[in-house]
């Protein structure tokens, strides 16, 4: 298959001609690390909200896991300033190599794109509200309020990764680029909803994880948690992962099978295939935890954590594999077209040069700047020249003063703008072009 | 022109909602994030010092305003300047990024600490019940002081940048980016209006938490008297700084642009500002004046309202002036290198000549012919004017041909064409146009065919986008191999 045949029906634009502020290859490594950092603290602020809303509904009969449902909560605040300040590194390098497909995926998802904002805003605002209003709004309607608010917050951070992720997915196929109308037709495109759903258990996956270690630390304070013990929390948070990990040997194999041909490499599925092995093995360290003694639970818990980084780092750096294959004939096609523009442009320029440098304009081609408004009998936006004439006739200079700085005299006409910057000896040559055309014959 | 065009067609280029985000994330950042900390920092730190319990609840509650709203609708605001501007301008804030690189990554890293500080800082706040930890509790509130004005400064190099260049127009150095004529009294003015502005703001906040609950035990007027006299004097200083900054700030634009002869004619467009600005940053310092000398005299009888003047006047004012300074950039979005319709001034000349359509992506046409004209003028459009102008809304084409040859009249073709292709002679804010003749031609086409119907012009977001395939030239054979 040629370039010319993949890429028949895909736009090609010209990159922008200013050098990459770093070496490619370490922008995409700080890419992808950047990346993982920030989809973290945005699984923590996702996963966080819904187990809010769970175990604030578990809560409604049961009031330990109220007092938990707001633990959590005051968790999900701090993580979800984390998750938008750690996202300014990864859209950096994005915005940078991958600079063509990836505002051009914002721009033909350019509402929702645009919506992040207030949506995020709003979003924040909900979680604030509802973490300082959990012990006064805590009895009656104004629970079920308070029930109410949560689950709004929640369900606006279920939403806006879908936004991310169809851009993500939709700058991957620019041969797709013709058909989208906005940003649902986008999710059409590539697999987004396989790719959502792994994302959403990964969310509740690394909540759970981070929860069990999070109330599992030694220091942490759990008098306010009356009704649980430590090693039971630990349990519950360990089960949350350990289930949710399970479902994600359906979810992976439907997102890597549903995965448009465009970027599939035989290293793409190693790398896939050792993440999920080193999962595996993740899982069954979880199991051996979860069967282990209230004093023995959580001595794993460092194992699991870097296991999970491993999985982590396989997924990313996949991700990435299946990116650069799916892009690399549109990246080189970009680059020959920026590269054959630029040398096309040089030789312009070098003939240009060449050429004997342009003779004075004649007052003829400065009046041009004129003409658009002054026909010689007709009123156009100002004063026909034999108006004009009549007024300075004898008096060119007159047409100068004026023309520098121009007042507003006739209420029916909008005011000249001001031509200072065409010199004096200029505006004098076109006066008296001026004043002989308008002279009545 | 190598982007599709996100386009909304009342709003006419977008600079209304960059504008409105920006203007917000400004409100909020001067006076709540950079004024403000360092405000709360020395009261907390007073309030240790000599053992007033009420001094520290005060500024606990202020700190939880200004933590609430700065972690929401102000960082928000921030990344959204970033989104909208990639919607509206890509191949602008594509170029800075480029350029600019190491500047965001340093905010970037100056803009981690800052959010983790606040959080720190806030958080901890009721833990710190010791002198030990309180001592360690005020550092962190020093530390976030110096963070979040660090943001602005790092900031306020790009947005001088972007204005003027200086060297960098010939050495592409980062650092000579950096370090633009404009940058000092810029970062200065900008300090002390957040000084002054917050003052205010933590002065008026004081209002609703100073109330007080028993006639017999005035604490409250206590606590708002000693606010109120402290915040007097920064009002007062700050107030003396950002007129000696100001000054030097608008001496200092004249000067470069007059330097720059091709948009001399920017140097009247910025005295007829200059004059207004300088009257209403007159007007704004004598609110902020009155206060303070009031504030400083009796305290105790300045009401909440009267605060509300020189806060609306300093929004006014602030508001005022970026809209001014990005105002003056014009025609160009990056100084004497890019044009505000995505042109580099290099290639200018030769789009002319070749023509515009053969070399952007998103077109429906490469040639203009009798059938196709209106169509190619409505992309010639989209590519060279829909950045600023809409058709028929807001700074719409139609309106501005009206206002010269009148709405009831018929336009004159062979007028408007001349006058678009010497329009930035005559409005210099505006950029050459950037095709050849039959394109120049097109567009008229266009605009007249769009005056008769009004027809709406959809976005590359609504109706998606076309690529006419690029013709056989030495520019793209890879695609025709």
């Amino acid at each position: 298959m040629t370039l010319s045949f993949l890429l028949a029906n895909t736009p090609i634009p010209r990159d922008l001609p200013l050098p990459l502020p770093l070496p490619e290859g370490l922008l995409k490594t700080l890419l992808v690390l950047f990346f993982l950092v920030h989809i973290l603290f945005v699984n923590l602020m996702v996963g966080g909200s819904i187990l809010v809303v769970v175990a604030e509904w578990l809560g409604r009969k049961r009031q330990r896991w109220d007092t938990l449902a707001h633990a959590i909560a005051k968790t999900v605040t701090v993580n979800k300033s984390l998750a938008v300040v750690m996202g300014i590194g990864p859209l950096l390098c994005i915005n940078l190599v991958y600079t063509m497909q990836w505002y051009s995926a914002n721009a033909l998802t350019g509402h929702a794109w645009l919506m992040i904002v207030p949506l995020v805003t709003v979003a924040f605002l909900l979680t604030y509200l509802h973490k300082y209003t959990w012990d006064r709004w805590a009895q009656g309607p104004k629970k079920t309020l308070h029930h109410a608010i949560g689950i709004a917050a929640m369900l606006l951070f279920l939403f806006i990764p879908l936004i991310f992720l169809a851009n993500i997915n939709l700058m991957l196929f620019p041969s797709e680029w013709e058909k989208v109308r906005g940003f649902f037709s986008s999710l059409r495109i590539g697999n987004v909803l396989p790719r959502y759903l792994h994302f959403m258990a990964a969310s509740i996956a690394m909540t759970g994880l981070f929860l069990a270690g999070w109330f599992g630390r030694k220091s942490s304070d759990l008098s306010h948690l009356p009704g649980f013990a430590r090693p039971e929390l630990r349990r519950i948070f360990y089960r949350v992962t350990a289930l949710v990990t399970m479902a994600q040997f359906g979810f992976g194999p439907l997102l890597l099978f549903t995965l448009p041909a465009a970027g599939i490499t035989p290293q793409l599925y190693a790398i896939i295939f050792s993440g999920a092995a080193v999962g595996l093995l993740t899982l069954m360290v979880l199991t051996l935890e979860l069967r282990a003694s209230d004093e023995q639970i959580g001595r794993h818990y460092g194992w699991i954590c870097a296991l999970f980084t491993v999985v982590v780092l396989g997924m990313g750096s996949g991700r990435h594999v299946y990116r650069e294959a799916a892009l690399r004939p549109h990246q080189a096609a970009i680059q020959e077209r920026t590269q054959s523009y630029a040398a096309a442009l040089a030789e312009f320029q070098k003939a240009q040069a060449g050429k004997p440098a342009p003779a004075e304009p004649d007052a003829h081609q400065l009046f041009m700047n004129c003409a658009a408004c002054h026909a010689p009998n007709t009123k156009l936006v100002g004063p026909p020249l034999t108006e004009i004439a009549q007024i300075y006739a004898g008096n060119p200079e007159g047409i100068v003063t004026w023309a520098m700085a121009p007042g507003k005299k006739r209420p029916e006409m909008p005011q000249m703008p001001p031509f200072a910057h065409l010199g004096e000896a200029s505006l004098r040559k076109i006066a008296e072009l001026m004043l002989e055309k308008g002279k009545v014959p | 022109m190598d982007f599709p065009s996100y386009y909304l067609d009342h709003v006419a280029g977008g600079r209304l909602i960059i504008g409105l985000i920006a203007s917000l994330h400004v409100l909020i950042n001067h006076p709540l994030a950079v004024g403000a900390y360092p405000i709360l920092t020395f009261m907390e730190w007073w309030a240790h010092k000599h053992g007033r319990k009420d001094v520290d609840e005060l500024a606990y509650k202020i700190t939880f305003i200004v933590f609430i709203v700065t972690t929401t609708v102000g960082a928000m605001t921030g990344v959204g300047i970033w989104l909208s501007t990639s919607l509206f301008a890509p191949f602008a804030i594509g170029s800075l990024l480029r350029v600019f690189f190491w500047g965001w990554f340093m905010e970037w890293l100056v803009f981690i600490s800052e959010v983790v500080l606040i959080m720190w800082w806030f958080l901890s706040w009721k833990k710190a019940d010791t002198p030990e930890k309180k001592k360690k509790h005020i550092r962190i509130g020093l530390a976030l002081s110096i963070m979040s004005w660090l943001t602005m400064a790092l900031i306020v190099a790009v947005l001088g940048f972007m204005m003027k260049p200086g060297e960098w127009s010939q050495t592409r150095a980062f650092w000579d980016a950096m370090t633009n004529p404009l940058y000092l009294p810029q970062l200065g003015f900008r300090t002390f209006f957040a000084l002054m502005t917050g003052a205010v703001f933590v002065w008026f906040s004081s209002f609703f938490f100073t109330k007080d609950t028993s006639r017999l035990e005035p604490k409250g007027q206590r606590l708002r008297k000693w606010l109120v006299y402290r915040l007097s004097h920064v009002v007062l200083v700050s107030l003396v700084m950002t007129l000696l900054f100001g000054n030097w700030y608008w001496h200092n634009v004249p000067e470069v642009m007059k330097a720059n002869s091709a948009v001399a004619l920017l140097s009247q467009q910025f005295m007829g500002w200059h004059s207004q600005f300088a009257s209403l940053l007159g007007w704004t310092l004598g609110a902020f004046l009155v206060i303070a000398i009031a504030g400083l005299s009796f305290s105790s009888l300045v009401p909440r309202w009267a605060l509300l003047i020189p806060s609306f006047m300093g929004i006014w004012l602030l508001g005022h002036f970026e809209r001014a300074r990005e105002f003056m950039r014009k025609p160009w979005v990056i100084g004497d290198y890019l044009y505000s319709n995505a042109v580099h001034k290099d290639e200018l000349a030769f789009l002319q000549s070749e023509g515009l359509l053969k070399h952007a992506t998103y077109v429906k046409h490469r040639e203009v012919t009798e059938a196709n004209r209106v169509e190619c003028g409505q992309d010639i459009f989209m590519l060279a004017c829909s950045r600023c102008h809409s058709t028929t809304g807001l700074n719409g084409v139609i309106e501005k041909f009206g206002l010269m040859y009148g709405d009831d009249k018929a336009w004159d073709s062979s007028g408007m064409l001349t006058f678009i292709q010497g329009m930035h002679q005559t409005r210099t804010f505006m950029p050459p146009f950037p095709g050849n003749e039959k394109e120049a031609q097109a567009l008229v086409a266009y605009i007249q065919h769009l005056r008769t119907t009004r027809e709406p012009l959809q976005g590359a977001q609504t109706i998606g986008i076309e690529a006419a395939p690029l013709p056989a030239t030495a520019e793209n054979h890879v695609t025709q191999q």
